[in-house]
């Protein structure tokens, strides 16, 4: 059942909605008052009892993320709370709004999360490429700030707290939490090996917790409602997936977008009722949640007999109508992601639109790891060669072998973000690749857009 | 050969910079972007004068800069147009939107004109899949566009 919700988007559209007086009208930093004044035992309950999972991608539950953190914190270890609105995910363009639409929510978002896990200063992680987002997050600290919001007694209470923007270079890789800490330390943006995890040595060598931008902007939100209503929202509460969020779409829909709805909407839901329906006819498939999610064809039935899966209720039915949440996509065998879908409409030449994001990743390769950067490189070379029509049965076979090789074999999820949309595209179109290879790309449309 | 220096202004930028980490290192790239929104590239010297100026090695620094892809390793023009390509993009037609700038620029991509006005970059994603097709020009974005209005932008550019 379609249920939008404005909890997160009340300010979007608001005439100077960005600023501290429209925030304030609408109960803003009340919440950020009565966190500091609360114990950070009662505060971490409550975020576990919202089930917010992470917006950026992974899923993880933030309430349990947050307990992880040393407590208590030792004077020579500082804690810090870093927020990851890289955003350089294809398909991908919620946080974007959220920064500079409602800017007063991440920052009350971000004292609220100092407290919950004893840090006094977060960094905020932005690309750089977004300045309206960056103007828009300075201004809000600095209104915050001259409030005494923030700074060495918000609120009057003792205890200091900083917000501060820092911004990246352009490096997609600055998305995943431990290159992007590397970039905040001032180095290449080069991932990690885990572990340690953040919570133990995270920014700086200290202990860190790394939030995506959406999911600390709905802290407020769920903090003034209760964590358990807050939580109910969803049509997953029972599998621990609450609350509203925002959800994209974009590629060939009528009204591509961000829309803010409960936590179980379907893809079908986001496509037809609030996306308006495939522009120029019929779907040839649709990845749902940022690129690296494994593509989706609209004809796919659930197959889940089994009764402890987590879809079953939706044995039988079209994957178009199951909700979207964190394990059901799972269990689809793709991936929530950052929900944002993008469709692709039955004109699309699928090689092509293959061969664009294989050149994204070879682009986006660190190149720290050899299967990747080999990997994402050859992968690419191959479909280039098959758009011009020049590639082999054997090497549409090599596609999938090289996939398979990078998977499991990086530091970071890059690997596998690249090879598994990979596979997807080829196991799900087996067919249209044969033929676009046995007849020289002839059987391909030779166009993505419509 | 001149020594590059930081105009008062963005010196003072730089130490308001340094006051927001634990560490000279972490604002290594913040300092890298006021010095090339000074200089327009990041040259040897620059690189020299951000290592000294933040105790790190020249190598360190040089490492940084060429990690990263909004740093120009070399002299750019004086606006930089960068085409967004990726799926969602290319999808509601990035590729007819490239290949117009192409054209009426004279200039394929990673080539700057000859008056020295305008750079021609690709980008991969600027999270604005829903707004697509669009372009970056300098540090505006613009959104839903027709091949007509990027000759709009492009006279405002190169007039």
């Amino acid at each position: 059942m379609l249920r939008q919700t404005t909890y997160l988007t009340k300010r979007y559209g608001v005439p100077e909605g960005w600023t501290l007086p429209v925030y304030e009208r609408d109960g803003g930093y009340q919440q950020a008052k009565r966190a500091l004044s609360m114990t950070r035992e009662a505060l971490v309950d409550e975020m576990k009892l919202a089930n917010i999972r992470g917006r950026g991608g992974a899923g993880f539950p933030m309430g349990v993320k947050w307990s992880f953190m040393p407590w208590p914190p030792k004077p020579e270890k500082p804690h810090y709370l870093v927020i990851n609105a890289d955003e350089g995910e294809p398909g991908t363009f919620k946080d974007r709004t959220i920064m500079e639409l409602d800017p007063h929510a991440v920052v009350e978002g971000c004292i609220i999360g100092c407290f919950g896990i004893g840090a006094h200063a977060a960094y905020i992680y932005v690309r750089d490429e977004l300045h309206l987002s960056k103007a828009r997050l300075w201004g809000a600290i600095k209104e915050a700030r001259e409030k005494g919001y923030l700074g060495a007694k918000p609120f009057g209470i003792d205890y200091p707290v900083e917000v501060y923007v820092h911004t990246g270079a352009g490096a997609y890789i600055c998305g995943e939490e431990t290159s992007l800490l590397n970039s905040l330390e001032g180095k290449r943006g080069e991932p990690r090996l885990k572990p340690p995890f953040p919570a133990n040595a995270g920014a700086f060598g200290m202990p860190t917790t790394v939030n995506n931008l959406e999911t600390i902007a709905a802290v407020p939100v769920a903090l003034a409602m209760g964590g358990d209503a807050f939580s109910k929202l969803s049509d997953l509460h029972d599998q621990k997936d609450g609350g509203c969020r925002l959800y994209g779409v974009s590629g060939h829909v009528n009204k591509p977008g961000i829309y803010e709805a409960c936590v179980g909407l379907t893809l079908r839901e986001l496509i037809y009722d609030l996306g308006g329906g495939v522009k120029g006819g019929e779907m040839l498939g649709v990845i749902p949640g940022g690129s690296s999610c494994p593509i989706l064809r609209p004809d796919e039935v659930v197959n889940a007999p089994d009764a402890k899966s987590p879809l079953h209720r939706w044995h039988g039915k079209n994957v178009l109508d199951v909700p979207m949440g964190v394990e059901t996509y799972r269990a689809l065998g793709t991936m929530l992601g950052t929900c944002c879908a993008i469709v692709l409409n039955k004109n699309t030449d699928i090689v092509l639109a293959m061969h664009n994001l294989m050149r994204f990743y070879r682009h986006e390769s660190c190149g720290q790891c050899t299967p990747c950067r080999e990997g994402s490189a050859w992968l690419f070379r191959i479909l280039d060669r098959m758009t011009h029509g020049e590639a082999t049965m054997e090497e549409l076979d090599r596609l999938h072998e090289i996939a398979d090789n990078i998977m499991g074999n990086t530091i970071c999820a890059f690997g596998e973000g690249t090879a598994m949309p990979a596979l997807g595209f080829l196991r799900k179109y087996r067919k249209e690749f044969e033929e676009y290879v046995r007849t020289k790309g002839k059987s391909g449309t030779g166009r993505l857009a419509l | 050969m001149t020594k590059f220096a930081l105009s008062p202004d963005r010196e003072k930028h730089v130490e308001e910079i340094l006051s927001r980490y634990p560490n000279r290192q972490a604002a290594c790239i913040p300092v890298l972007h006021v010095c090339q929104e000074q200089n327009g590239w990041i040259s040897d010297e620059v690189v020299e004068w951000v290592a000294a100026r933040l105790d790190l090695s020249a190598a360190h620094v040089k490492g940084v800069v060429t990690f990263y892809t909004l740093f120009n390793k070399e002299p750019v023009g004086k606006h930089q147009v960068w085409v967004c390509r990726t799926l969602s993009c290319a999808l509601r037609g990035a590729d007819e939107i490239l290949h117009h700038c192409e054209k009426r620029l004279g200039i394929h991509v990673g080539e700057t004109t000859k008056d020295g006005k305008v750079t021609l970059r690709t980008a991969e994603c600027l999270a604005s899949c829903g707004t697509a097709p669009m372009i970056q020009v300098d540090k505006d974005y613009y959104e839903n566009l027709t091949t007509a209005e990027v000759d709009r932008i492009l006279d405002r550019l190169i007039k």
